[in-house]
């Protein structure tokens, strides 16, 4: 069995599954947000009763990140929702706007505060919980209903997926992140190349990565329609799990030359800066081929591309010089925001080098990465051409369904921030 | 789940995301509240871009200007319609605007589990590609016991994938009834 098929049987009490299986699993922990957060209350209010507690305090996780610095009161309102509910419910893991307390984007804060551990299966109302598989566990992404019902009794149904193997070998070049890699892959694969199943990643360059920038390569699972994506664990994985929490967990790895789907195998030398042209995350160029293109907007942030390594990424590259077109930095969660402050590229912190090549600082959440009320920090309002660090880029996705958004690492949107057209980062990395 | 779906045909293009079926700037309405979840219909499928609003005509939106329930009651798209978010309100705003069934060529599977477990609308798979065999406005029918599509307007017949082990929820009408059947959850 793999790693998938293995974790699956194991919250399911069985010896062993097999793709296409049908099974209920018992879920370690339940994690929703503002925008679905009030919804699946309300749906689990209707099923379970209007007093029902949830079926396990410890492991309901409820993290507002989506709509959070808006005046938009329907926004707010659902944060008050979900306030109310968990004061209701007295519930340990709920991270309130406005307080200290407060952690920003959902899938980063899970991996922060300690809730993403091997072996165990965590179901996330929102379709990039597939992130936190890069900790050798099942993660994936449901709607309300689901959710609901998970929320009373604990258990949800899932079909085994097939898994697909992409084995990154060689070690990782300097103008290279592992945003370029996932690129690649949903460029193969296309946008339903991976539907239904479970996107594993390995390799001697995806063990390179820090546990960070793994995170990528599963976020962006979904992207190629994947059920989860997953990287066996290892040391690195543990020791960023064990620095984060003292919860007991229990690592599973896949039988060595276990059933896959299919594998693909990569020289991580041979592959290019990439980006994702509008307005598909699979309509992948080179940026060599792309180079020149005018633009008026880059944007750093969101789950995947707002981590602290990204900003490191993007200071080296504007650091002593300024921004040509509005750039904007959003850092996924409170935890990197400060770090801002206290990490230096050569003696400056990230934030000094955000500021002084002119880019707009932006507050932890979600933000301009999926559009959201129009007074959202970053949102596009006409027809803006954006290079971006997030993983979507279908029509309306940042907000106008007129704008063109090119998908891309944190080194090719600075360099291509400082020039206003899309640059190749070896130019700018010398 | 009805023996008979009938209605008028919406057609749309292949990858139909989350975003062009509810733009996430609509998401803060409430779902419950009868008064504001009619704007999930007001808003389905708006964030399709013009030029590709009912085809083949490409300027139809799915509901009129100022209307909360949509004159069209199938969804005839192409491949992986539903891709993108997690967004329950996705196939819960094709529901909200009167729309009992969609027919697409693959879906995403959050979508389509969605679609499935919340008992908002009938997801079938249609055999061969029906973009080009259906017009917007052309009247279908749909037996959901035979898994068969008829084009009333043109006369033809279709077959529809067989809907599988998702049948037995649909049946139940939702996952909770599902569970309830299975011993899961209290009747
Ligand atoms: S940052 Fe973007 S992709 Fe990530 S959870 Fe927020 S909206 Fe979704």
């Amino acid at each position: 069995m793999t790693i998938t098929e293995k974790i699956l049987a194991r919250r399911a009490g069985r010896d062993r599954v097999a793709p296409g299986d049908n099974i209920w699993v018992d879920v370690d922990i339940l994690m929703t947000h503002d925008v679905c957060g009030p919804p699946t209350i309300d749906i689990f209010r209707r099923e379970f009763g209007a007093d029902a507690a949830p079926w396990d305090k410890e492991k309901l996780v409820i993290i507002p990140d989506h709509y959070i610095f808006t005046k938009n009161h329907h926004a707010n309102r659902n944060v008050e929702l979900l306030r109310a509910f968990a004061a209701e419910h007295d519930l340990p893991y709920y991270y309130d706007p406005g307080t200290p307390n407060y952690k920003g984007v959902c899938h980063m804060a899970l991996a922060e505060e300690g809730f993403n551990l091997p072996g165990s299966l965590l179901i996330g109302t929102d379709s990039h919980t597939c992130t936190s598989g890069a900790f050798g566990m099942f993660s994936t992404g449901v709607g309300n209903t689901d959710a609901a019902l998970i929320m009373g009794t604990g258990k949800i149904w899932l079909k085994v997926p097939e898994t697909m193997r992409f084995v990154f070998e060689g070690s990782l070049p300097p103008y290279l992140m592992a945003k370029d890699l996932i690129l690649q892959v949903i460029g193969d694969i296309g946008t339903d190349g991976g539907t239904y199943r479970a996107l594993e990643f390995d390799g001697e360059a995806v063990y390179d990565l820090p546990v960070h920038e793994r995170m990528t390569l599963t976020n962006m699972a979904i992207e190629a329609g994947g059920k989860n994506g997953i990287i066996p664990p290892d040391e690195k994985t543990f020791e960023y799990v064990r620095e984060r929490t003292d919860r007991a967990f229990e690592p599973v790895y896949g039988d060595p030359g276990a059933r896959c789907h299919s594998v693909r195998r990569y020289r991580v030398e041979e592959i290019e800066p990439l980006v994702a042209k509008p307005h598909s995350p699979d309509n992948r160029a080179t940026v060599s081929e792309v180079a020149g293109t005018r633009l008026d907007r880059a944007y750093v942030g969101s789950c995947t591309g707002g981590k602290l390594e990204d900003f490191v990424a993007a200071a080296n590259i504007l650091r002593g010089q300024e921004v040509a077109i509005d750039t904007y930095i959003v850092p996924a969660t409170t935890w990197i925001g400060e770090q801002l402050h206290s990490t230096r590229v050569e003696g400056d912190t990230l934030y000094e080098i955000f500021e002084r090549s002119g880019c707009k600082l932006g507050q932890a959440s979600c933000a301009a990465c999926l559009g959201g009320p129009s007074d959202t920090f970053g949102r596009t309002h006409g027809s803006e051409v954006v290079i971006s660090t997030t993983n979507r880029n279908f029509p309306g996705r940042m907000g106008s369904k007129q704008a063109s958004v090119y998908l891309a690492s944190p080194y090719t949107v600075a360099a291509s921030a400082l020039s206003g057209r899309i640059t190749d980062p070896r130019e700018a990395l010398v | 789940m009805k023996k008979i779906i009938a209605g008028a045909a919406y057609v749309v293009g292949d990858a139909i995301d989350t975003d062009q079926i509810i733009p996430a700037e609509h998401l803060v309405y409430s779902l419950s509240d009868a008064e504001e979840r009619r704007y999930y219909g007001r808003y389905a499928l708006s964030g399709v871009p013009q030029g590709q609003q009912g085809l083949p005509y490409g300027d139809r939106p799915f509901t009129a200007p100022n209307a909360f329930r949509s004159e069209y009651a199938i969804v005839v798209g192409g491949s992986n319609f539903g891709c993108g978010s997690s967004r329950e309100h996705a196939p819960f705003a094709l529901q909200e605007a009167g729309c009992a069934a969609v027919v697409a060529e693959s879906y995403a599977r959050i979508f389509y589990r969605n679609a499935v477990d919340g008992g908002f609308i009938v997801p079938f798979e249609s055999i061969e590609r029906l973009l080009e065999r259906v017009r917007t406005g052309d009247l279908l029918e749909i037996d959901t016991s035979l898994g068969k599509l008829s084009n009333r307007t043109t006369g033809e017949e279709f077959l529809l994938k067989p809907l599988g082990d998702v049948a037995d929820i649909l049946k139940a009408g939702n996952v909770f009834e599902f569970a309830r059947q299975a011993g899961f959850m209290p009747a």
